[in-house]
């Protein structure tokens, strides 16, 4: 059996990716936008390791690393942020936390 | 035949010097200010009377010249800042400094108690400073910076008193109405330059005659518009119709600034300038002949509204309007060194008569109205003698001094080198109405009963020696100055026109119009008094509109003061609020209208942000997959 | 890898992150989230890069996820009324990311499918991965170091009651 195409990889890093995206704002609970941020983070994940495959290079798999850790000091954060915020307002509602506003 | 020195720059510098003196120093050494503000006319004087000696004694058409520095370069533009005396200029500079020295002298006791004293020297000192470097100026250029500056200085003394508003609108009316003839006179300079490259009076004389003769502008010769517009700047300084209409007005400044600046010196600026450039006017007939009209018609015109008027100094502001008028006809039929002769007279009888009349109000306290004096010769003896003799003078009676000078100009209306003869009959017609109404002021104020309130006839007394003393001088200057060999003097500069004098029968009838003037104003105010009333009554409607000038005051403010005034609210209450504030406060009202319909998109959910962020970057990935 | 495998894979990955996106629970969200990193690390072992797969197990599946589920539990989130923004909201973003995905599988897809490369042994493991990380990448690796520092110390000061 032959090797699976880069390029399939890249596209179902691409679905993913929109998914992750389309949580991200079509959801009104806090946590799960956050988790599909997460999503959108892994997505990315899977470009940057097929496309370090493909060009035989490891530099791919360190910008990985790099976006894993990232992406853990984020979400700890965040979800602190989520927890004052909870703490405050008593709702995890998108909707009811939309203060940025004119 | 012309000399180089370098003292001729001192003539300017010692009025110069005593403004910088009055203005910085002045206010604290009222002492002091009593010396320096004449002393140094008279040290002016003495120089100018140096120079007249030296050119005197040069062959005729001498001059002396003394060159201060070059003041312009520009291309082929080249404007020297030069001073030059020749006879003409010579006559001129001795009047100024001379008859400036008298009313220096004079306003030290007339301005004796007024606080502005150290003021009002540095104002005349700078007024003569200007008036010499008008004077003396070889270069038009020149020539305008002392046009400039005697209106300016004549704003500045017209508006002495500027705490009484009417003296500050007298001053901005004066100014205004020069700064058109002024515009006129710029005109004729520019045509100047761009026909013949230069404003050298010399040159222009004697190089560039040619062109100004046979180039074209406007289907006219260049001269001829060149003279025109020269002209309207002379009307301007000179009081001529149109624009004398400031001169009148202009009596609200003490009385020794209307003896000096507008009797003596400075309204004969006009008449000194178009003399000095004669050469342009010689060439340039149909200019000279609107001169000449122009001349009569104010002669006249000024000398009616003159019969009509109450006011001391009105009658003899329009009676100086006149005169001018009779220089300006004098300039216009082509006898310009009698023009210039009747300046020089008419700077001894007119300086008389103001300063007389200053005495005159000096001792009623104030009082200017005619109506309300009367017998004061009695109390005013030397100020009635001498006021008597500049009378007579201006009426032309001879042997007095202006009946030559007038005499001269008629004469060239009949017979000079432009001659116009109906003009010289209207030159008769104002002569016997300046007779009349000179008469008539004298008598008004110094014969009869006294109409004074108890108040004033207590108070009144002749004026002090520092008063006194410039009348009497320049009441010898009116009985004798006829004698002066003036046009002589000027013809050495002008040129000589070949003519025999005036025929006996001329000088006969001159003098029996003057004598009638005056016979008829005696008549009429001292012995049978009610009849100037019955008079008015009679023409009714005429009277009152001479009273009323003509109303050419009135006529101006509609047409031209009134539409300006329109229009300056306009801009400033319409057009300016509304489109120009319009525009930039517009521009922040669209920017903050289009900003509160833009700012609807902070919607304050992240999630609408982050939206935002995903359509740009959908953009910025079709972008980049395109290629 | 096999690309009946990866297909396999590829299908049930879609279906976790779905999951994640769509069910209304918080809690399954997250199982949904652990499956999705759980097949991607198997991608990632297909894709010889078994350094990173382990530490997407223990970084993500075990930490981050678990750190999810804390908070979700801490806050006693309820299952939610209004699951998603109105419909206006779904049809742009839904478009929109659509849109997105389109475009990139569009871009990738007329490329020419690139074949194995020959990669040498130990590629993507530790020993590669540590060597590229100490020398071309120690700047970065420092100051992820002293992000991590921050974000704990954030973490702590705005999750603290305030007393």
């Amino acid at each position: 059996m032959g090797a699976t195409p880069t390029s399939w990889y890249l596209v179902l890093s691409a679905i993913l990716f929109a998914i992750g995206a389309a949580g991200v704002l079509v959801r009104r609970n806090l946590i799960v936008i956050f988790m599909a941020i997460e999503l959108c983070l892994n997505a990315v994940n899977l470009t940057f390791v097929a496309l370090a495959r493909s060009l035989g290079s490891v530099d791919g798999q360190v910008i990985v690393f790099f976006v894993m850790t990232v992406a853990a000091a984020e979400a700890a954060v965040g979800l602190a942020i989520i927890i004052a915020l909870v703490r405050t307002r008593e709702t995890t509602n998108a909707d009811e936390v939309a203060t940025l506003r004119w | 035949m012309v000399t180089d020195v370098s003292w001729l720059r001192w003539i300017v510098i010692f009025p110069a010097l005593g403004t910088l003196f009055h203005v910085f120093v002045g206010g604290r050494a009222k002492g002091a200010v009593k010396l320096v503000g004449p002393g140094v006319l008279l040290a002016a004087f003495a120089v100018a009377v140096a120079a007249a000696m030296r050119v005197h004694g040069m062959e005729e058409g001498g001059a002396l010249r003394d060159a201060l520095y070059t003041w312009i370069v520009a291309g082929p533009l080249r404007v020297e800042a030069a001073f030059r005396v020749d006879a003409l200029s010579m006559v001129m500079t001795l009047i100024v400094t001379g008859i400036g020295f008298l009313i220096h002298v004079y306003s030290v006791g007339y301005m004796h108690d007024d606080p502005g004293f150290a003021r009002f020297f540095a104002y005349l000192n700078l007024f003569i400073t200007a008036m010499l470097i008008l004077v003396l100026a070889d270069n038009l250029l020149l020539l305008f910076v002392g046009w400039e500056g005697v209106g300016l200085c004549s704003y500045l003394l017209i508006g002495f008193w500027y705490q009484d508003e009417k003296n500050a609108i007298a001053g901005k009316k004066a100014f205004l109405v020069n700064r058109v003839g002024d515009a006129g006179f710029l005109l004729g300079l520019f045509c100047l330059v761009a026909y013949t490259g230069t404003l050298e009076i010399q040159a222009i004389e004697h190089q560039h005659l040619d062109t100004l003769r046979t180039a074209m502008l406007g289907g006219w010769p260049v001269a001829v518009v060149i003279g025109l517009l020269l002209f309207v700047g002379a009307t301007g300084k000179s009081a001529q119709i149109p624009l004398y209409v400031w001169l009148p007005d202009a009596m609200a400044g003490p009385t020794p600034v209307s003896a000096l600046i507008h009797a003596a010196t400075m309204v004969t600026a006009g008449v000194y300038m178009m003399t000095r450039l004669h050469f342009v006017y010689e060439v340039a007939p149909a200019a000279l002949a609107v001169v000449a009209w122009v001349g009569a018609a104010t002669a006249l015109g000024a000398a009616i509204i003159g019969v009509a008027q109450t006011d001391i100094k009105k009658v003899l502001a329009y009676s100086t309007v006149s005169q001018l008028g009779y220089m300006v006809l004098g300039i216009g039929v082509g006898v310009a060194p009698a023009a210039i002769f009747h300046v020089v007279t008419h700077a001894f009888f007119k300086g008389l008569l103001f300063l007389g009349a200053g005495s005159v109000i000096h001792a009623m306290g104030g009082e200017q109205d005619m109506r309300k004096m009367g017998g004061l010769h009695a109390h005013l003896p030397t100020t009635f003698a001498t006021m008597l003799i500049g009378t007579l003078a201006i009426a032309g009676v001879p042997p007095l001094a202006g009946f030559f000078s007038k005499d001269e100009i008629v004469w060239g209306a009949f017979a000079g080198p432009h001659a116009q003869p109906i003009l010289g009959i209207v030159a008769y017609a104002a002569a016997f109405l300046t007779a009349f109404y000179m008469g008539r002021m004298l008598f008004m104020t110094f014969f009869g009963t006294c109409r004074a309130s108890h108040e004033v006839q207590h108070h009144l007394h002749e004026s002090p020696s520092s008063m006194t003393t410039p009348l009497i001088v320049l009441a010898i200057l009116s009985v004798f100055g006829g004698f002066l060999p003036i046009p002589h003097l000027v013809e050495t500069v002008v040129g000589h026109h070949a003519e025999e004098g005036a025929p006996y029968s001329m000088l006969l009838l001159a003098t029996g119009i003057a004598v009638g003037g005056l016979v008829l104003a005696w008549v009429l105010y001292v012995r049978q008094p009610e009849l100037p009333g019955l008079f008015a009554e009679d023409f009714g409607q005429f009277y009152q509109l001479v009273f009323d000038k003509f109303r050419v005051d009135e006529l101006y403010d509609a047409v031209i003061v009134g539409p300006l005034f329109a229009l300056a609210d306009f801009i400033a209450f319409r057009f300016d609020p509304g489109v120009v504030d319009g525009a930039v406060n517009g521009t922040g009202f669209v920017v903050a209208e289009t900003s509160s319909i833009w700012r609807r998109a902070q919607t304050g959910n992240v999630q609408h942000y982050a939206l935002s962020f995903l359509l740009g970057a959908l953009a910025l990935v079709w972008y980049l997959a395109r290629s | 890898m096999n690309p009946v495998a990866f297909l396999v894979l590829a299908a049930l990955t879609i279906a976790a992150a779905l999951t994640v996106v769509l069910h209304r629970n918080p809690v399954h969200s997250a199982l949904g989230l652990v499956s999705t990193l759980f097949l991607l690390s198997v991608q990632f072992v297909g894709l010889d890069a078994e350094m990173v797969a382990v530490l997407q197990i223990i970084v993500y599946a075990g930490a981050v996820v678990v750190l999810f589920l804390f908070v979700i539990m801490l806050l006693n989130l309820q299952i939610e009324v209004r699951r998603t923004g109105g419909p206006v909201l779904v049809g742009v973003a839904g478009s929109a990311a659509v849109a997105l995905a389109a475009l990139i599988v569009r871009s990738v897809a007329g490329r020419p499918a690139t074949g194995a490369v020959e990669v040498p042994a130990g590629f993507g493991s530790a020993t590669a991965l540590g060597e590229r990380l100490f020398t071309a990448y120690l700047v970065p690796f420092e100051l992820t170091s002293l992000l991590l520092l921050v974000a704990v110390i954030g973490a702590v000061v705005l999750a603290k009651k305030k007393a």
